[in-house]
């Protein structure tokens, strides 16, 4: 069994990483699952959250808002509609998703509302996990 | 004939326009590299996007699929979305896109349907506004936006998908010019809604893999096709702007020979006058000492 997998986290606007992982955390739309090597082919919605990956060069975290992820039993990717390094994180950009969030929620159809009601919540808690507040 | 006055003033206004356009080509090549630049970092995402996106609607092409892809079922409203530049002075580049959403508009009419015209950019908007005004029902202005983003793709996408929702049309259409290089630029027509994604051979082995879905088929693809509406238009806006500063470049580079060619003729009237002048004197010198 190879113990590593292609993981690819592409953004529309720059391709953010492109290495060998050893596992990939994901924020899942049904909940967070990890994919390893050898996984089996499935494609998710993501909620937004941070996907961690563990790879033989250390650890990174990126904070994505959503998007989805293919995953095959040779490699991961994550597409995902916006995502930053956790690092480079900031309160301003918090800001930014949760105003897109807000303002997303506030001028849904009903239909739509649980769901992006729901977005606005995730944001939030990812603010508390990775100490910022979110106060937009 | 113009004196020799008047010819130094024109040498030194095409000198100061040379130096303008000079300027401007530098500026437009800086430009394209960053715009190259952006449009080559958007191709992962959207190349992935679109092979999974095939897989997905080859999957669902059912009765039963969301209206983004299967389309009303009917073509009679169609709407055109015009991609152009918020400035000119890049050659044929607004022109080109705008003939061709022209084209179509009266093609479509010809047809007996109905067209409705949305534009991106100031410069097609007001190249169409001049026959086609009443068929104009919203303009989208990028002329603050500085760079570029996903989220003014978004942006657009959101509010076709709510007019195509409230049945304001059928079947949208977008024009934007696509980059070849920088002394080409296809203006280019894609269909945008309903979707149509169909698999490159290299990915049709890919989606012979069963893949499990989370949350469920349907719900991934509901999801999906209005970030597929959005994905079609940042990448047609990205692909435009390359154009739109390669055209310049182009343009600007003709306007900068042009004016330097310019200049040298001046400078051979402007020298030719002179002499005559001079020739003058002393014809005027030699006469009046002969007549003494």
């Amino acid at each position: 069994m190879a113990d590593t997998m292609q993981f690819d986290l592409v953004s529309p606007e720059r391709s953010l990483a492109s290495l060998q992982a050893s596992a990939v955390q994901l924020p899942g739309a049904e909940g967070d699952m990890t994919a390893m090597p050898d996984h089996a082919p499935t494609i998710t919605t993501l909620r937004p959250g941070v996907v961690r990956v563990q790879s033989s060069e250390g650890d990174a975290e990126f904070v994505v808002t959503g998007g989805f992820a293919e995953i095959t039993a040779t490699g991961t990717s994550v597409l995902a509609e916006r995502a930053v390094p956790v690092a480079e994180f900031t309160q301003d950009m918090l800001n930014d998703f949760m105003s897109d969030a807000i303002d997303a929620r506030d001028n849904a159809t009903p239909e739509m509302l649980d769901d992006l009601a729901k977005r606005a919540t995730e944001l939030a808690s990812v603010a508390a996990d990775l100490g910022l507040s979110a106060n937009a | 004939m113009p004196s020799l006055k008047d010819l130094k003033n024109r040498i030194e206004s095409v000198k100061s326009t040379r130096k303008i356009t000079k300027a401007m080509q530098m500026v437009a090549a800086a430009k394209l590299r960053r715009a190259q630049e952006a449009a080559e970092a958007s191709r992962p995402y959207t190349a992935r996007f679109n092979a999974v996106m095939a897989g997905l609607a080859a999957s669902a092409g059912g009765g039963d699929a969301p209206k983004l892809l299967a389309g009303t079922g009917s073509d009679q409203v169609h709407l055109l979305v015009v991609m152009t530049a918020e400035r000119g002075l890049c050659g044929g580049f607004n022109s080109s896109i705008a003939k061709m959403a022209r084209a179509k508009a009266q093609e479509l009419q010809a047809q007996g349907k109905t067209v409705k015209i949305l534009t991106v950019g100031k410069k097609g908007r007001e190249q169409l506004k001049r026959d086609l005004e009443d068929l104009m029902i919203d303009h989208v202005d990028l002329s603050e936006v500085k760079r570029l983003g996903y989220n003014h793709a978004q942006g657009i996408a959101a509010d076709l998908i709510n007019r195509f929702n409230a049945g304001e049309f059928d079947v949208a259409t977008m024009f934007f010019s696509r980059f070849e290089s920088v002394i080409s630029q296809v203006p280019t027509a894609t269909q945008i809604i309903p979707a149509s994604y169909e698999a490159s051979d290299e990915d049709a082995a890919d989606s012979a893999t069963v893949y499990d879905y989370e949350p469920s088929e349907e719900g991934i693809l509901a999801t999906l096709l209005p970030s597929g509406v959005a994905t079609q238009l940042f990448s047609a806006l990205l692909e435009n702007g390359a154009s739109e500063q390669g055209a310049r470049m182009s343009a600007m580079d003709n306007a900068t020979r042009n004016a330097g060619d310019m200049i040298d003729k001046l400078t051979i009237e402007f020298n030719r006058s002179r002499q005559a002048v001079i020739t003058n004197e002393l014809i005027e010198i030699i006469s009046g000492a002969e007549a003494l």
